[in-house]
């Protein structure tokens, strides 16, 4: 059997502005080591409202969320905080890198953060994965130097930096043009297949989701096929 | 998360926003050196004005007063132990304010390690003879060199030299006040009445001014054996023993030591000029009020710089947290940035508030009434230094508190979701 690394257990979410609403109904699956699954589903079905969820920054449900074995529930924020650096790479879809710092910094800082190597060794990992993705000559540029799609690659490099458990992204492409959402889509396929990366890549794109391992489609807050 | 990567990012935030930066470190600076200035200024002309009188005077005087016995006739029965005494006959002894034993007690004084120095004084009743009017007035017999060593007599007198009044019998040196009335000169002789009316001829040989004028108007100094002359009495007699302590803070209760020792009235410093410190303390008061509120209000600058930063860079707070960075982790980012702010500002406040003293200390400043001012007095005393850049620090600590606060309470899922 394949190792769990993520559990959804009955998540229910409700919205209570202007009047309450349950977005979330009875959310429950779980991902396996290595899966490349995307979600899809009309606008305004409860998406992104899952992935916040699920990647810890939304706290506010009801239900279980497992990672990596452990339940969520009663997290305090800096453990949370601690999860998503350690487990979880994020990727959404306006790139979101801070313009303060250059490519190779925003890459570093989660790595920084999480403190496991020296920052050598986190620059030394941090050009490693920015030459994986085919920019390791925009190291030193400032962010608002790049195209969009070098800049989603960066992003993609900076989620990557703690090898993560699982990388999540919220509409990735949805800011692409066709060819840069085929680079973008190619490159997760490559961490699928040859590093055994788990992926969980919300989209809007039928012809990607296609092409991964499972889909699992949302309709008003349920899933209605996975 | 490391010191050094909370430094990096604050850095870096701080980078981005060059110019307000520039503009909140500018208001503690600001501050700071008004601050700085403004002390040193104040507490120098405190110590100036207290100088004026308390460098003048003895930490512990010795003296006689003519007082009323204490033990009437009547209280010596014990049948009216319970009843009020209305019958004081016995009246004060003539007025004899001799220090007895004097030569005992000066012993005993030399011996004591705790006095730094001892000058005796004669103080005594005249008349300067003006033309037909009598002025009235009093000279100080002194020891010169116990007086100079002790009090710096020599900065006070302005014309003629100190050393003469011992060289030469017979002579005075007038408060710069009584001369012009009496239009005297150096090596004039003037005359005056004692008290028990003799007239005595003095040749002056310098005059003085300490910058109280009602002192300068009437103060005259002759040595101790011109006065005793001009008394009459004989060389052990000595009104005034003035003492100065190794450790002025001491003199109440070492002069309560030597009353009942030495069986003598004993007038501590603390005693004699509790108004003095209490202007002093009321000149402080205003300056650390000043300083504060000029950093307070800095402060207030921090603050908005601050906000603004942090609502300008709401979506890289959203990005770090949601990359992994807790709220206390900003939160110290932005702590780190309100305290690089405060301790920048505040140690350029330090250095420009050393150079504005020494720019005050050089000003000119010549009065009449204090002969040894020549500049603009300034105390530079570490103090101020010290608790300046604690207040820099402090204030934008508090001032960037609640930004802090602020920042890392963002919830990113709102930030992200707004894009
Ligand atoms: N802060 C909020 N307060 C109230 N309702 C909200 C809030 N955020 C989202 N919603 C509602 O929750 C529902 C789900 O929103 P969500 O963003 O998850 O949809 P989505 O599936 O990601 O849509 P899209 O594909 O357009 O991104 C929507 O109906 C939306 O209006
Ligand atoms: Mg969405």
């Amino acid at each position: 059997m394949k190792n769990k690394i993520l559990e959804a257990k009955k998540i229910v979410k409700y919205f209570h502005d202007p009047m309450t609403i349950k977005v979330l109904n009875d959310i429950e699956f779980s991902i396996n080591q290595g899966e490349f699954i995307s979600i899809i589903g009309r606008s305004g079905c409860g998406k992104s409202t899952l992935l916040y969820i699920l990647s810890t920054m939304d706290t506010d449900y009801e239900g279980e969320l497992i990672i990596d074995g452990v339940s969520m529930s009663g997290k305090k924020e800096g453990d949370l905080a601690k999860v998503r650096n350690e487990k979880i790479g994020f990727v959404f879809q306006f790139h979101y890198l801070l313009n303060e710092f250059n490519v190779l910094k925003n890459v570093m800082l989660p790595g920084l953060k999480l403190g496991k190597f020296s920052a050598k060794e986190v620059e030394h990992r941090a050009y490693e994965k920015l030459r994986m993705l085919g920019i390791e000559n925009e190291a030193l540029k400032l962010p608002n130097q790049l195209s969009g799609g070098q800049k989603q690659r960066v992003a993609i490099a900076r989620s990557l930096i703690n090898d993560p458990l699982i990388i999540m992204g919220d509409e990735p492409t949805g800011n692409l043009d066709k060819k840069n959402s085929e680079i973008v889509f190619d490159i997760f396929q490559q961490l699928a297949i040859e590093f055994n990366q788990s992926l969980l890549i919300v989209t809007h794109d039928n012809e990607f989701a296609a092409k991964t391992n499972r889909i699992i489609e949302m309709e008003d807050g349920k899933i209605i096929r996975m | 998360m490391s010191l050094s990567l909370t430094v990096s990012i604050a850095k870096s935030l701080l980078m981005a926003r060059f110019k307000q930066t520039m503009v909140a470190a500018v208001g503690v600076t600001f501050s700071i050196t008004m601050f700085i200035g403004l002390l040193s200024f104040m507490s120098g002309l405190n110590d100036l004005l207290d100088g004026l009188i308390l460098n003048r005077t003895p930490h512990i005087r010795l003296y006689n007063e003519v007082q009323p016995s204490k033990i009437q006739p009547i209280d010596r029965f014990k049948e009216f132990s319970h009843s009020h005494n209305f019958v004081n006959s016995v009246k004060p002894k003539s007025s004899k304010v001799e220090i007895y034993n004097y030569g005992a007690i000066y012993q005993a004084l030399k011996k004591d390690t705790r006095v730094l120095g001892i000058s005796p004084k004669i103080a005594c009743q005249v008349f300067y003879n003006v033309g037909a009017s009598d002025l009235s007035g009093n000279i100080n017999g002194i020891d010169v060199e116990a007086e100079n060593k002790l009090f710096s007599f020599s900065e006070y007198v302005v014309a003629g030299n100190l050393i003469d009044l011992k060289n030469t019998s017979n002579s005075i040196i007038l408060g710069k006040g009584v001369a012009e009335k009496m239009l005297a000169n150096i090596g004039d002789v003037i005359q005056v009445t004692t008290s028990k009316g003799e007239l005595v001829q003095l040749k002056v040989v310098g005059f003085f001014q300490s910058g109280l004028k009602d002192l300068d108007n009437v103060q005259s100094y002759a040595s101790i054996e011109t006065t005793q002359k001009l008394l009459g009495v004989s060389k052990s007699y000595i009104t005034d023993i003035q003492i100065k302590l190794n450790d002025m803070t001491l003199a109440p209760a070492i002069a309560k030591e030597y009353r009942e020792i030495f069986e003598v009235q004993a007038l501590d410093i603390q005693t004699a000029n509790s108004q003095f410190e209490t202007g002093s303390f009321v000149r402080t008061l205003i300056s650390y009020t000043v300083g504060i509120t000029l950093l307070i209000v800095a402060g207030f600058g921090i603050y908005n710089i601050l906000n603004m930063m942090i609502y300008d860079k709401m979506d890289s707070i959203a990005i770090l947290k949601a990359t992994g960075f807790s709220g206390k982790d900003v939160n110290r980012i932005f702590i780190t940035i309100a305290l690089s702010i405060g301790f920048i500002g505040g140690f350029f406040g330090l250095v420009f508030g050393f150079t504005m003293s020494a720019l005050i200390d050089q000003i000119p400043f010549n009065t009449e009434a204090l002969p040894t001012i020549k500049t603009y007095p300034i105390n530079y005393n570490p103090n101020f230094y010290i608790i300046g850049g604690i207040f820099s620090l402090i204030t934008t600590y508090f001032a960037g508190y609640f930004p802090s606060r602020k920042a890392s309470k963002i919830d990113p899922v709102i930030i992200i979701r707004g894009k």
